[in-house]
């Protein structure tokens, strides 16, 4: 049962992502990339980190992607005309990618053992141990990245705001 | 109980980053107040929060002499502060208080003066703080991602104009790329250690087996992500772009701060987790350092606009300053940290003359618009050729004393090759060093405004021409003070 | 079915990591290179949490929670950057950004 919905969610990231990269209209690229993070929540749920996989849904399929979507919409932004490039990109990049994947398989396939995993509940009070955690060990980065997001507040104004 | 975590020691040893934080909401607030014609205060302000936060870490370095410690560990391992960190800090410090000096007068010209931008200077250099002294991972991360962040938005801070926007689109992309790359190399090293503790990583390292690939995709997933901050060849094509495209006193910023900062991040990334792993390295690196010297020296030659050639010749400085860790001995390490400080200072003085060739109605950028400035300010030219010939490494400058110790390190570990290639390259910088001296000296002046003067820039000036001087006349108390930082890295 | 390990889990992560790469390298449209930033930033969380959970350690979730925050504060940044330039130029294709040599 694990593995067969291991199987499912990550060959719907890889869908969604070549999907994504695929798609002329940034609309669907940005649909697509909603669609890699469900997968990828539903994998976190099975590695046992639930905290991570609602903040995921909630911070990234929500927040962010809304943020994209919301700007595609506003920028009224249309299809890309395929460059150069990216044929090119469509008839070397893709023998060039699974032949990467490839290799990089083989490479890691040698380095770790069969280990079993923690599953789905294994863990418990893992959100409490994630909360303890962010304000002991990990207090000055967590207090640190507060000013990121504030400048973050800061610099999306400054910029898109309209000259006075 | 918070007691048993934290000691009162851990938020001494943050202070000036609190305070530079403080400062910059405080800039903020009080830009509400101040109207039109006296913004020139939130400048005022940022300086008294780095004056405030350099009178701090001279405490802590008195505290930390009379303790009789060298090195302070804090919050449980995320940051230590050494000898290393604080001279970085003292660096961040100066090169942020002398861009805000010569940053009040461009943006009135800009017509861009908002206190926002003092604000964001300071959190970058609380960023940068963090990545001097990080000793963690995700610290290192947090630091490097508010350093970037504020200068994506500097970059882009002249909203009317599009090459200030392009400038920040092409920077944001490929920082953000590079920064995910670097991300993806940091989460193997976690991976290979089940810590993000630095020197944990590091023994967890030397016990893997010699040329596992895992090691292997980690350090050069690391490197790459590192070469782009750093602009080295082949990651360098955003630099002189966004040199080019940014504000001109924030291109002076981005070249002295966050280059320093990311050399930090790659002495502390290259020196500590991956130090024990230096022969898998080092081929990569001669090769990058060589080919960043190449690159960028040639490319310098052909450049008509001076942010641009500026751009290209930063390139190869990094160039020189990667073969200071090629050498990795400790006249290399010591040639390094005097490099950067040297570099600071001339870098800072030409891009202050840049800063002041933008006048009412001229971009200023071109190398032709200096033409004649011996003519229209005496003084000023004659300060422009003491930063050119030193950052061309001539004695009696300092740019002579950060090339002779790289040199010298070269020659010491036997690396001749490169030391006579590096020399060769010299000559070549001289040619288009020169090539601005000619148009400042022998062409005549194109028109007659004069350069953008102010009290900030007169003090910029005056500060980075005599360090440039002195440090080049009178080495010796500067090669005692970067003595202390590399024993620090060496032991 | 043989079990999942933390290979499969790298396996993946690799997969989205390259696909993020190609989109980058290939694509010209700067929204769409945001989004294959965020496909890299998302790769790059599948081996913390999936190594996290390897090590029965939970310091690799929060290194997660971390990147998760930073690359959304990189995604609003952006999307300012994307409108200002989008107020003078009237484009998002990378090929057009050309006022310097690309």
């Amino acid at each position: 049962m694990y593995q067969a919905l291991f199987f499912l969610f990550a060959a719907s990231a890889v869908g969604f992502a070549i999907n994504l990269l695929i798609q002329r209209h940034p609309i669907h690229s940005a649909l697509s990339l909603i669609g890699v993070m469900g997968s990828l929540a539903s994998l976190y749920l099975m590695l046992g980190a639930e905290f991570l996989a609602v903040v995921q849904v909630i911070v990234y399929a929500g927040a962010v992607m809304v943020l994209f979507v919301f700007v595609i919409m506003l920028l009224n932004a249309d299809k890309e005309e395929p460059s150069d490039r990216s044929k090119m990109a469509k008839y070397l990049g893709l023998p060039l990618l699974f032949l990467l994947l490839a290799m990089i398989t083989v490479v890691i396939y040698r380095q770790f053992p069969e280990d079993a995993m923690v599953q789905f509940g294994d863990f418990p009070g893992q959100t409490a141990a994630i909360g303890r955690l962010l304000f002991r060990d990990f207090l000055l980065p967590f207090e640190v990245i507060s000013i990121l997001i504030l400048i973050a507040i800061i610099g999306a104004i400054v910029l898109a705001k309209k000259e006075p | 109980m918070l007691s048993e975590y934290f000691s009162a020691v851990d938020f001494l040893l943050l202070k000036p980053a609190i305070l530079l934080t403080i400062f910059g909401i405080g800039v903020m607030l009080t830009d509400l107040l101040l109207d039109e014609r006296q913004k020139y205060f939130n400048a005022v302000t940022a300086l008294v929060g780095i004056g405030f936060a350099a009178v701090q870490m001279l405490r802590i370095q008195s505290q930390m002499r009379e303790a009789g410690v060298s090195e302070v560990e804090a919050f449980r391992g995320a940051i230590v502060l050494d000898g290393l960190g604080i001279f970085f800090i003292w660096l961040f410090l100066i090169s942020t208080a002398i861009t805000i000096l010569i940053s009040f007068r461009y943006l009135e010209i800009e017509n861009e003066h908002h206190g926002e931008y003092y604000a964001i200077l300071l959190f970058a250099t609380v960023g940068m703080i963090f990545l001097a002294i990080g000793m963690d991972l995700i610290t290192l991360f947090v630091g490097l991602e508010l350093m970037v962040l504020s200068i994506y938005i500097l970059a882009g801070f002249l909203r009317g104009d599009r090459r200030s926007n392009e400038a920040a689109m092409k920077y944001l992309l490929l920082g953000a790329f590079s920064s995910g790359i670097l991300l993806y190399g940091m989460s193997l090293l976690y991976g290979m250690s089940n810590s993000t503790n630095l020197r944990v990583i590091g023994s967890a390292l030397s016990q893997r087996p010699l040329g596992d690939p895992l090691v292997i995709m980690a350090v050069v997933t690391i490197a790459a992500g590192l070469f782009f901050k750093i602009g080295a060849v082949p990651f360098h094509q955003w630099l002189p772009d966004v040199y080019e495209g940014a504000p001109h006193s924030v291109a002076a910023f981005m070249s002295v701060g966050p280059k320093v900062a990311a050399f930090a991040l790659l002495l502390r990334l290259f020196l500590v987790p991956l130090g024990e792993l230096r022969e898998q390295w080092e081929p990569l690196l001669i090769g990058v350092a060589v080919a960043t010297m190449t690159l960028g020296n040639l490319a310098a030659i052909s450049q008509s606009n001076i942010k641009r050639m500026l751009g290209y010749s930063a390139i190869s400085h990094v160039g020189y300053i990667l073969l200071g860790l090629v050498a990795g001995n400790e006249t290399g390490l010591k040639g390094i940290v005097i490099y950067l400080l040297v570099y600071v200072f001339m870098n800072l003085g030409i891009f202050t003359v840049v800063v002041a060739m933008r006048r009412r109605d001229l971009v200023g950028d071109e190398i032709n618009d200096m033409a004649g400035l011996m003519h229209k300010s005496p003084v000023m030219a004659i300060l422009s050729l003491i930063f050119l010939l030193s950052l061309a490494g001539i004695p009696p400058t300092a740019g002579f004393l950060g090339k002779y110790f790289i040199f010298l390190s070269l020659l010491e570990t036997g690396h001749y090759t490169l030391a006579v290639i590096a020399v060769l390259y010299v000559a070549v910088a001289i040619y288009y060093y020169f090539r601005i001296v000619v148009v400042m000296f022998m062409q005549p002046p194109a028109d007659q405004e004069l350069p953008s003067m102010s009290l900030g820039i007169r003090c910029a000036l005056g500060v980075t021409a005599a360090m440039t001087l002195f440090m080049g006349l009178y080495p010796e108390p500067f090669i005692q003070l970067a003595t202390g930082p590399v024993l620090a890295i060496l032991r | 079915m043989p079990p999942v390990t933390p290979v499969h889990y790298l396996f993946l992560s690799m997969a989205l990591f390259t696909i993020g790469v190609i989109g980058v390298l290939t694509r010209r449209n700067v929204i769409i290179i945001l989004i294959s930033i965020e496909l890299i930033f998302n790769a790059v969380n599948i081996n913390l949490v999936a190594f996290s959970s390897q090590f029965a350690s939970i310091s690799g979730q929060t290194f997660a929670i971390f990147v998760i925050v930073a690359a959304a504060a990189e995604a609003a940044v952006g999307l300012g950057i994307i409108i200002a330039l989008f107020r003078n130029k009237e484009t998002v294709n990378a090929d057009e950004i050309d006022l310097m040599k690309w």
